[in-house]
């Protein structure tokens, strides 16, 4: 276990260096000049130049990349442009923000999700599969800004269940903290949720045909038992290949709810920065997601082991 | 202690209702044997797979009766259905490697038939569970009850497949093609195992294959199907020594024999017909040949022509009014 745990850390370093290079290649395509931004409205060209001068951006793009990425190795992300505020500390601020999001929607979309796709499975072309399956492809096809909007003048406006906006960190409140969350939490799970459901019921399908099921039939098995130790665990691989990239779906999709919500997360610091054309901050911002999303596959990797023999032993 | 009588099976297809098993009757004494035998597609595994009603009941249909001590088990609610099966009618299966459940092991597969039926504790039933692999010789069984089905062979999961089947010591075992995945020193092994087995626990057997020598040599009657219908009911010394159907004949004929210098290996010419899509009168008429003008016009009865000994073929059965 600790070698393969090893091994993954390894293969994820090459992996994390190109993501940097990728995020600064790409931040540098983007058309806008910060120094113009910076220097404000009134500005002439010999003090825009002058700005330039002093955030490095009139050396070389290879010197720039070069000087990122030696200082990432040391741990240092940059400064905001917009913010004057180290990198690092702007994004951990609102990593709370992000995070009660991500893992709320998270924490809604897999049970919710896996019920659904087995029902489905279980009881296949009955009016039950019909209803999942639609249920399923309303939340994949609706854009979830909409439904945003939607359930904010319906929950918000019309029946003042939750707030519309905002967010009320864990410390201070849990009980408002969780309202401020559930309303935006569940407009981003939908997606997730139809999508799972759709993953967990062909996976289970294909198990319940399996010679295996049909054993555990032979010996007296109840359905129930059949289905839930015999059939799901064998459908878990699969479940949580999608969960892992369900968890990423979820950061990548607060970003457009945390605008709708005005929720001060990583997302909404990201659209900020784009617009101010902060590079230091968009590349940081991206750059931590990146990691984040490479380090749930290394967990995701590790949760194989712990599921299927086959992999622990091989 | 078992009597098929007029067993049918139905299938539901895109385009309506096929007949997959049509009329099959037969019976079986405590502790005997019988074999059935059928190329793919005869109906052999269906017919088996009926008595214990593991096929999706929503796509099938079956009527006619399996009486199995008394009791008809196309009638019982599927709660008794459950409790029956793998305590009085255990069944194993052809391919061992898709049958033994991947992310379970054997142990905790084995232990699950006693657990359901006979309320074992997990740590009983663990128990029990090395018992039992070391009566199917798997050697080394105390240790062997933690691994995976990954981790064995397959005659050895076969193995697995056996003690998990005879558990419960159940009256009946119903072998589907039990030896077929595997490689031919193991299956003599296999066989052997089942029959020391047979005599241990005192249960019948009902071996399904498609080799005739096989079964012939295993099982004290034999019955043979073709295209869903039971064509030949006889003695194995019978239909091994003297086939009265001509299908049977030829299920002989194709056995490659080690005696006999042949330059060319016998088949039996043109293939089974397709259920749905069968011929009029005799099933096996295109193949046929002894075929004549009224095979074709329609289904030829299934006649006695000795004692123990039904086929379903008027040519035959006529040939040998004759020659008495």
């Amino acid at each position: 276990m600790a070698r393969l745990i090893a091994f993954r850390i390894a293969q994820a370093i090459p992996v994390m260096f190109v993501v940097a290079v990728l995020t600064f290649l790409l931040m540098h395509l983007l058309p806008g000049d910060p120094a113009t931004i910076i220097a404000g409205d009134m500005a002439d060209q010999a003090a825009i130049a002058q700005v330039r001068h002093d955030l490095g951006l009139d050396r070389p793009v290879a010197m720039q990349l070069w000087l990122w990425v030696a200082n990432l190795a040391q741990g240092d992300f940059g400064t905001s442009l917009m913010l004057n505020q180290p990198v690092a500390e702007a994004v951990l601020e609102r990593l709370p923000v992000t995070g009660s999001l991500a893992v709320v929607a998270f924490l809604i979309t897999i049970p919710t999700g896996i019920v659904l796709g087995v029902i489905a499975a279980v009881w296949r072309d009955t009016w039950a599969d019909t209803a999942v399956m639609l249920l399923a492809l309303i939340g994949v096809s609706v854009p979830n800004f909409w439904i945003a909007i939607l359930s904010v003048i319906l929950f918000s406006v019309t029946l003042g269940w939750f707030p519309s906006s905002g967010y009320v960190p864990l410390q201070d409140d849990f009980g408002r903290w969780l309202a401020s969350l559930i309303q935006p939490a569940v407009v981003l799970a939908l997606f997730q949720i139809g999508y799972l459901a759709r993953m967990t019921r062909s996976a289970m399908l294909d198990v319940l045909d399996q010679d295996y099921i049909r054993t555990a039939r032979a010996k007296g098995v109840s359905i129930t038992i059949t289905v839930a130790k015999h059939a799901f665990r064998n459908t878990l691989m699969q479940v949580v290949t999608v969960s892992g990239y369900i968890l990423s779906l979820l950061i990548g999709g607060s970003v457009v709810i945390e605008q709708i919500f005005a929720m001060p997360g990583i997302g909404r610091l990201l659209v900020q920065a784009i617009m101010a054309r902060d590079y230091p901050v968009v590349q940081g911002t991206m750059l931590m997601l990146g990691f984040a999303f490479v380090f749930i596959n290394i967990l995701i990797d590790l949760i194989y082991a712990y599921v299927d023999p086959r992999v622990r032993y091989d | 202690m078992l009597d098929v009588a007029n067993l049918t099976v139905d299938f539901r297809v895109d385009t309506g209702w096929i007949r997959s098993v049509d009329d099959v009757s037969f019976s079986l004494d405590a502790g005997a044997t019988l074999g059935i035998v059928g190329e793919s597609g005869s109906g052999k595994s269906v017919t088996a797979l009926s008595l214990l009603r593991l096929h999706n009941d929503r796509a099938t249909r079956l009527s006619g009766r399996v009486s199995f001590d008394g009791q008809d088990l196309l009638a019982l609610p599927e709660r008794r259905m459950r409790e029956l099966r793998g305590r009085d009618i255990a069944m194993i299966f052809q391919d061992p490697m898709h049958s033994l459940n991947p992310v379970l092991t054997i142990g905790e597969q084995i232990g699950e038939t006693l657990r359901i039926h006979q309320g074992l504790d997990r740590k009983a039933a663990q128990v029990a569970a090395a018992n039992l692999l070391d009566m199917v010789r798997i050697p080394d069984a105390t240790r062997r009850v933690t691994d995976y089905p990954h981790q064995l062979s397959g005659g050895m999961r076969q193995r697995v497949m056996i003690a998990m089947a005879i558990a419960c010591r159940p009256r009946l075992l119903i072998a589907d093609e039990p030896t077929t995945a595997l490689d031919v020193t193991v299956q003599a092994q296999i066989l052997e195992l089942l029959r020391d087995l047979r005599e241990e626990i005192g249960m019948s057997v009902i071996l399904i294959s498609h080799d005739l020598g096989l079964v012939a040599e295993f099982a004290e009657r034999v019955i043979v199907m073709y295209a869903g219908e039971l064509v030949e009911d006889a003695p194995a010394r019978t239909i091994f020594e003297a086939p009265a159907h001509p299908y049977s004949e030829g299920l002989l004929r194709a056995i490659p024999s080690a005696d006999v210098d042949t330059h060319r290996l016998y088949a039996i010419p043109g293939r089974i017909p397709d259920p749905g899509n069968r011929p009029p009168g005799c099933n096996f008429e295109p193949r046929c040949s002894l075929a004549q003008a009224t095979c074709a016009a329609s289904p030829p009865p299934l006649d006695p022509i000795a004692p123990e000994h039904r086929i379903r073929c008027p040519i035959r059965s006529a040939a040998k009014e004759v020659a008495e």
